[in-house]
């Protein structure tokens, strides 16, 4: 500032002034626009690949595209497993502003059910907020029609037409196809989640949950060119999605029906399936369950009701329920003595009706009170007597058994192409020790002879087994998979053979064979209920077998008269058997849940289907 | 570029000019001045046509802006500047009046009163103060023996924030700033002393959370997004994330004219207003938009050679002022879009789509020829 002002303006000082200011002004401009290109190279070069990448994922959208589900035959090409087009009723609540509000409008047009609302409160909370949550699946077409007319009040909800899987057969199939459902959120942690980004249904059990992988697919695209409120402008490369595998599966839908009908009011379970290969022809569990409840949503209260149902119609006997064999073991054990050289084919007994290990020592009874008198292996077969399988078991060991046991494939999984396969228990002192904390007795190897005590054989591991009697020893893995059938092309699932069982005398096998045929042939066979067929042989044998996990008895008591007992304590009924009896087609197994006869009924009438004998009418 | 050659520059024109005077000097038209505008506004059309998709209507619009615009700066350079000397606090005045006039009975627009309805056409009294402020604030300094005392600076200043208080009550935060701009380039170049200039931005730095309180709760919201634009990336934050985007994709060369997915696919708000230089950028790249900087630097160049060339003060300090002012509107929208400075709405000169600030803008550049072209060549 100065001090003396000055009257007369100083023009020269001015200008140099503002010229010298003028001059600094422009060094800043020039420092800013520095500043400003050096930011532009900061985003246009430096940092250039992260904005592109910002800036594709703004406008373009991978709009995964749902592949459809393979579909599911018989060995016949009977279509088990569909998928039908269904309308359904979709929000992206991302879109809805006031949910509540616009379910309570939508209700006014379209009936909501509690269960439609339960099953949309729960999707809404496992979706992203742009995903579609559905309302109600299956709209009539009076619902689309009227929903149609009143869009334009529901911005975020559309009708979308989709697939939607559906089992011609209903229960009949329901424990091999089991049935899909719902992707849930443990379900989710284990997917592949780009593959599944389309997909909302998933197998849940059965052939749908096990090959789960084969009839999904592969996930499509549709690479869209999204503007900025999100709408898609148009589709710019689309990759179509490769539709699930078609699965032919071993299964006969004729022989399936027909064992399903057969069960109608028994519990049990079936397993039928060809010795030659392995393929299964048949598997039933029953109660069944209709499939389709669970592909359109089923309610927790129904499901709990299923789930906690006595009769436990979700439960797979066939291949997860673990029943004492009985009587049905016999013919291992007879294989075993006889191969073992611990019996020969004319070693005969004196059955009194009761066994003893040593004098004053526990008695163990035969099934008949006053005993089958003089009985040779095959006889004991024949009439099914425990007295000569108590000693032939004494006289073997459990070592011995388990072994023979273990290579009929008993007490390990069969591998089966269905989840949830039981192993069973092929008891063992080991096995004892470790699970009852308790020392293997003889009396346990004594009754183990007539399959009781400890071992528990699923159904499926029984026919198989039978199955290898019936092919002397050849033995296949038991499979549901025929072939996978892409666009024409299929890939036939070849079977996969076991390691053989072996005997030292091949003759065994004929022996134990023969008796078996006798088991039904003969008067006094424990088959004879069976009848006999006109045209063709059966090898087969019976059993009866307490309820071991519901009702435990002493095996070694008297049998009592089941009529007497509660429906649930009185014992199971089994029946094995293969035909023909020269190189079998089919083998079976049979087991009833308390009751004591209706297995070998059972039996006989997917027997006659098999072998092509005309039902009757 | 080292200082010697700049001020080289700077007064060149000066030793050449006096011998031989083209025949534009007697429409009282810079040329090289008209050359960078019309260079700046025919890029801008083009930048323009890809922004408002490929729209006819909008370039046939602002080419009729462009023109109404030209026609105004012709008008502003054939008055001479001793007469805008002689009305100048008049006018100043006169849109203060105006201003408040605006406060109490504006027309609404956008959430602001800034609009005045004036029989047929309606206007905007804050940016006729973008010119008058540094008009009477010539005309002030001229008045007085320069460099500024304290005392003078303190009455223009005063007088100067009178119309940026108003304006920014409008509340017109952007047009404030050039207001301001214009009136303390004035002061700059009159010789604010650089003492009382660094003291008084430490001073506005301490005053920020007082004058925060003040502020709107959208330019609080612009301010905090600026800090943060991921603070609200669907609010507040959406403006300035998908311009850095539009412009970082656009890399070295640029997605290609009408090939930016930002601004055609609506990614980019007000991409052919407030945000087009993100435009240029996503589809002309780097190249593009040093170009456009390369124009509005020849602009400023030349005008500060017309402020050197000036023949008197108050001619001196308007064209500079004038020249300074169209450099600032320029930084602060590049800068907004670029995200160094807070978004702040205003158009980027010339190329932004809009007819009255362009208006303003040309009728200053009027000013400036007026003063280029009614030189008396008695010095050399």
């Amino acid at each position: 500032m100065r001090s003396n002002q000055v009257a007369i303006k100083n023009h020269r000082e001015e200008i140099h002034l503002i010229s010298r200011r003028c001059f600094v002004s422009f060094l800043i401009t020039l420092i800013l626009v520095a500043l400003l290109i050096i930011r532009l190279i900061w985003l246009q070069c430096v940092h250039h690949e992260i904005f592109t990448t910002l800036s594709t994922k703004n406008w373009l959208d991978l709009v995964p595209v749902e592949p459809t589900r393979g579909l599911i035959y018989d060995r016949n090409g009977v279509l088990l497993a569909e998928n039908i087009p269904v309308f359904s009723l979709d929000m992206i609540p991302d879109k809805v502003s006031n949910i509540r509000k616009t379910l309570h409008q939508i209700r006014e047009i379209i009936p909501l059910t509690a269960n439609d609302l339960g099953q949309f409160h729960r999707q809404l909370k496992q979706h992203r907020r742009f995903d579609e949550v559905t309302i109600k699946l299956r709209l009539s077409e009076e619902d689309v029609a009227r929903f149609s007319e009143n869009q334009y009040r529901f911005p975020g909800v559309q009708v979308k037409a989709r697939l939607l899987r559906h089992y011609p057969f209903g229960k009949t199939f329901s424990h091999v196809l089991g049935y899909v459902g719902r992707i849930n959120i443990n379900e989710l942690r284990h997917i592949d989640p780009v593959n599944y980004s389309a997909t909302t249904y998933i197998g849940k059990s059965g052939i749908e949950k096990t090959h789960e992988l084969i009839l999904h697919g592969q996930v499509g695209y549709e690479q869209a060119e999204n503007d900025a409120s999100g709408e898609s402008i148009r589709v710019l490369n689309r990759i179509h999605p490769q539709p699930g595998k078609n699965l032919w599966l071993t299964l006969d839908s004729h022989l399936q029906t027909i064992a399903d009908n057969a069960f109608a009011g028994f519990r049990g379970a079936l397993v039928a399936l060809d010795p030659r290969s392995g393929e299964i022809l048949a598997l039933v569990s029953e109660p069944g369950y209709d499939p389709d409840i669970f592909v359109t949503g089923i309610s927790n209260t129904e499901y709990n009701a299923l789930q906690h149902a006595p009769d436990r119609p979700l439960y797979n006997r066939a291949v997860r329920g673990s029943y004492p064999p009985g009587s049905i073991i016999k013919p291992f054990i007879a294989l075993l003595g006889l191969d073992a050289e611990a019996a020969t084919p004319d070693t005969t007994i004196m059955d009194p009706g009761w066994f003893q290990l040593e004098e004053g020592g526990h008695i163990f009874h035969d099934w008949r009170r006053l005993g089958h008198g003089l009985v040779n292996i095959s006889r004991a077969i024949v009439v099914s007597c425990d007295i000569f399988f108590y000693q032939l078991a004494h006289h073997l060991g459990i070592e011995r058994i388990d072994d023979i046991l273990h290579e009929f494939g008993f007490g390990e999984l069969t591998g089966v192409d269905i989840t949830g396969e039981s192993p069973g228990i092929l008891a063992s002192p080991a096995w004892k020790r470790h699970f009852k904390n308790q020392p293997w007795y003889e009396g346990d190897t004594i009754i183990s002879g007539i399959g009781q005590g400890f071992m528990q054989f699923t159904p499926i591991q029984m026919a198989q087994g039978i199955g290898t009697i019936g092919a002397r020893g050849k033995h296949f893995q038991p499979h549901l998979v025929l072939a996978e059938e892409s666009e024409g092309s299929r890939i036939i699932h070849q079977p996969i053979d076991l390691p053989p069982v072996q005997l030292d005398h091949e003759e065994w096998w004929d022996t134990v064979i023969e008796a078996m045929h006798n088991v039904i042939q003969s008067r006094e066979g424990t088959g004879y209920h069976f009848g006999r067929p006109k045209t063709y042989t059966v090898a087969a044998k019976t059993g009866t077998a307490q309820v071991h996990s519901i009702h435990h008895r002493d095996p070694t008591k008297d049998h009592e008269d089941q009529s007497i007992l509660p429906e649930k304590l009185r014992d199971n009924s089994l029946f094995v058997g293969f035909a023909p009896v020269e190189n079998p087609k089919i083998a079976i197994a049979v087991i009833v849940e308390n009751d004591n006869a209706a297995a070998s009924v059972i039996a006989r009438k997917i027997m006659d289907a098999a072998m092509g004998v005309p039902e009757k009418i | 570029m080292n200082f010697v050659s700049v001020r080289q520059l700077l007064t060149k024109s000066e030793r050449g000019s006096s011998v031989h005077r083209p025949w534009w000097h007697y429409l009282h038209i810079d040329m090289p001045l008209l050359t960078g505008l019309l260079l700046i506004a025919a890029v801008g059309l083009l930048i323009l046509y890809s922004a408002g998709g490929q729209n006819m209507g909008i370039i046939t619009r602002q080419c009729l802006h462009l023109g109404v615009a030209l026609l105004v700066m012709f008008g502003f350079a054939q008055i001479p500047p001793s007469t805008y000397q002689r009305w100048a606090p008049l006018i100043f005045f006169l849109g203060i009046t105006l201003l408040m006039l605006v406060l109490v009975a504006g027309h609404r627009g956008k959430g602001a009163s800034r609009w005045l309805n004036l029989w047929i056409f309606r206007f905007q009294p804050s940016e006729i103060m973008k010119i008058a402020i540094p008009l009477f604030l010539a005309w002030y300094c001229h008045r007085i023996q320069l460099p500024l005392s304290g005392r003078h600076l303190f009455i223009a200043a005063t007088l100067m924030l009178i119309p940026a208080v108003l304006t920014a009550k409008q509340p017109d935060l952007g047009t404030a700033i050039l207001q301001l701009a214009a009136g303390g380039s004035v002061l700059l170049l009159a010789g604010m002393s650089w003492y009382l200039l660094s003291s008084l931005i430490i001073a506005g730095a301490a005053a920020s959370p007082f004058i925060w309180h003040l502020l709107h709760d959208y330019q609080k919201k612009r301010i905090l997004t600026f800090l943060n634009p991921e603070r609200d990336p669907l609010g507040a934050g959406y403006h300035i994330i998908q311009s850095k985007i539009a412009i970082g994709s656009g890399g070295l060369f640029g997605k290609g004219w009408m090939h930016g997915t930002q601004s055609n696919l609506h990614f980019l708000p007000e991409h052919s207003t407030d945000f087009i230089f993100a435009v240029c950028g996503e589809e002309w790249g780097l190249v593009g938009n040093l170009i456009i900087i390369t124009l509005y630097m020849m602009v400023v160049l030349r005008g500060l050679q017309i402020t050197v060339s000036a023949q008197d003060t108050f001619s001196r300090l308007l064209a500079g002022s004038l020249t300074l002012t169209f450099f600032v509107s320029f930084f602060t929208n590049a800068g907004m879009v670029t995200g160094i400075l807070p978004v702040v709405g205003l158009p980027l000169p010339l190329i932004s789509y809009g007819g009255s600030s362009m208006v303003t803008l040309m009728a200053g550049f009027g000013i400036l020829m007026s003063i280029r072209t009614h030189r008396k060549l008695l010095t050399t």
